[in-house]
């Protein structure tokens, strides 16, 4: 039961429905009436275009014959099937989402449970390796136990031990009995504190950042709240990583004001380019202020010059992989290599519910250590929805994984999906 | 001839009980509190074996036995670690660095008896 099956059977059921013979259909959706019965019969694959035009003519959104896959769950499990060992039926992947949905929710949370438990783990043994105050408290603690030790050793051994020894090793046992006492609960007192520090269900701070961005709408209210909406309070590390996007947004609040930027947007439309030459503010100012505009459906992705996602407001339609690297032929990837030169590409996501993008990119280079400084880069790269969007298109994926396209000359691995 | 062993180990009672246990076994115990002045006593009691704690409060136990390694004097004079800290990254250190045996606190008497004679025996 592949994907277009399930759509071809909601289409049918809405002409029916409607009363549209497949001719009517197919001429309002400019197909053939043949192609239309194959993919109402599911035996044909749908294109994003194809199905929009199909669903205009039918007078419904889109989502009315997908909505039933799940697209981040769906990407979620990708995600999971490629991080396990043996590898599961991921050609069958919306079959069991569409079947078992629960199980695939289920699934797809334990996968996210083990990802925050890895996190956990990775954090906590970097803590018991390299935290001082946890050395120094368990250095303490196996000091009393050796001295301990060895004087109950000589006390109990040592049949001839002379009454002025035995009675100086009993004070010192009792010195190091109160000794351990103390660092034992210091130490368990501080393990204590250890839980508090990441909110259950993120991978990283910057996913929790994130996560309470989207909540608030990817809008930031005038003062950083303490509390997020779906998880409780934001651990230390995400309210650090929240804090500097709040500065920065009040900078390019500064830099471009809400009112000019809607009238640089209707002089010059979507392009952050000539917006920025407009109004004389920095590019990647301009791409943020477009993107972080309330209920706007404008995605936006950041990077630095070692190409690691900085920031992720996700658009529907294109996946952004949570672990691991993007794909390679991205637009954004492209402008990191050129600073300061403006990228504006048509990309096409994989699979058969592919979607169209106008993706503008851009990147600029800073040296805040002078001339005889590093070098640093950050690029951005802002994705506009378009299915109508012609001319050149180029495809692009999430990441190599889970990326349908068998023939890309930039996959970085195998697939787990087959096309 | 007796034995020498310099103890250097900041923790007073541990130090007190070694000394008991390895004086009854016949061997001619000195204590040393602190890494300072470690290298000068070394020079002036001409121990037959060190006992070196790895975590001193002013130098660690590994500069000392990097500095012993490099004279000619104490290129080859045996030396036991001590440590609390058992990680391999420590252990991998002091071996690197020439440690001639290496022990676990919290440790059993018996075993560190039987170490340090074992180290002097075949000094």
């Amino acid at each position: 039961m592949p994907l277009a099956a399930l759509t071809g059977s909601r289409l049918r059921a809405a002409r029916v429905a409607l009363g549209l013979r497949q001719a009517d259909l197919a001429q309002r959706a400019d197909i053939s009436p043949s192609y239309l019965n194959l993919i109402e019969h599911n035996r044909r694959a749908l294109t994003g275009p194809v199905l929009q035009r199909l669903a205009d003519a039918l007078g419904q959104p889109v989502a009315a014959f997908n909505d039933h896959i799940n697209a981040p769950l769906l990407e979620d499990l990708r995600d999971a099937a490629a991080r396990s060992i043996t590898l599961p039926e991921v050609d069958r992947l919306q079959e069991f989402v569409a079947r078992l949905p629960g199980w695939a929710q289920l699934t797809a949370d334990l996968h996210a449970q083990k990802a925050v438990l890895d996190r956990s783990l990775a954090a906590l043994n970097d803590r018991m390796t390299q935290d001082p105050h946890l050395t120094a408290s368990l250095h303490e603690v196996v000091s009393a136990v050796s001295s301990v030790r060895a004087t109950a050793a000589i006390l109990v051994e040592t049949d001839d031990l002379e009454p002025e020894w035995r009675a100086r090793f009993h004070a010192n046992l009792a010195q190091d009995s109160d000794r351990l006492a103390v660092g034992a609960q210091a130490l368990v007192g501080y393990l204590d504190g250890f839980g508090g520090t990441d909110a259950p269900g993120f991978a990283s701070p910057q996913e929790e950042a994130e996560a309470w961005f989207a909540a608030a709408g990817w809008h930031f209210a005038p003062r950083l709240p303490k509390a997020t909406p779906r998880a409780g309070p934001l651990s230390a590390p995400a309210q650090t990583v929240l804090q500097v996007w709040q500065d920065r947004d009040a900078r390019d609040r500064a830099l471009v004001p809400e009112a000019a930027l809607t009238a640089a947007m209707t002089r010059h439309g979507p392009d952050p380019v000539a917006i920025a030459a407009d109004l004389g503010g920095d590019v990647l100012a301009v791409f943020r202020r477009i993107a972080l505009r309330p209920d706007t459906a404008t995605g936006l992705v950041m990077c630095d010059a070692s190409g690691t996602m900085t920031f992720r407001k996700p658009v529907a339609g294109f996946a952004l992989p949570r672990f691991g690297a993007a794909c390679p032929l991205w637009p954004l990837f492209a402008a990191l290599g050129r600073p300061n030169v403006p990228v504006e590409t048509v990309i096409e996501t994989p699979g058969p519910n592919a979607q169209r993008f106008v993706a503008h990119a851009f990147c600029t280079a800073s040296y805040p250590y002078g001339y005889h400084g590093a070098e640093l880069r950050e690029a951005a790269m802002l994705l506009v929805p378009d299915n109508g969007a012609t001319g050149r298109v180029h495809p692009v994926g999430a990441t190599c994984r889970t990326c349908a396209r068998a023939e890309c000359a930039a996959r970085r691995e195998p697939s787990i999906i087959r096309q | 001839m007796t034995k020498r062993v310099l103890l250097i180990e900041d923790e007073a009672n541990i130090a007190e009980a070694i000394r008991f246990i390895l004086s009854r076994d016949g061997w001619q115990v000195q204590v040393l509190a602190s890494g300072q002045g470690a290298l000068e006593t070394v020079a002036s009691v001409q121990p037959d074996l060190v006992i070196l704690d790895l975590m001193l409060p002013d130098m660690s136990g590994l500069e000392i036995l990097v500095a012993l390694r490099a004279q000619v004097s104490t290129t080859n004079l045996p030396v036991l670690m001590l440590t609390a800290k058992g990680q391999g990254r420590d252990r991998e250190a002091a071996i690197h660095a020439g440690v001639s045996a290496f022990m676990t606190k919290p440790f059993a008497n018996a075993d560190i008896r039987a170490m340090v004679r074992q180290l002097l025996d075949g000094a």
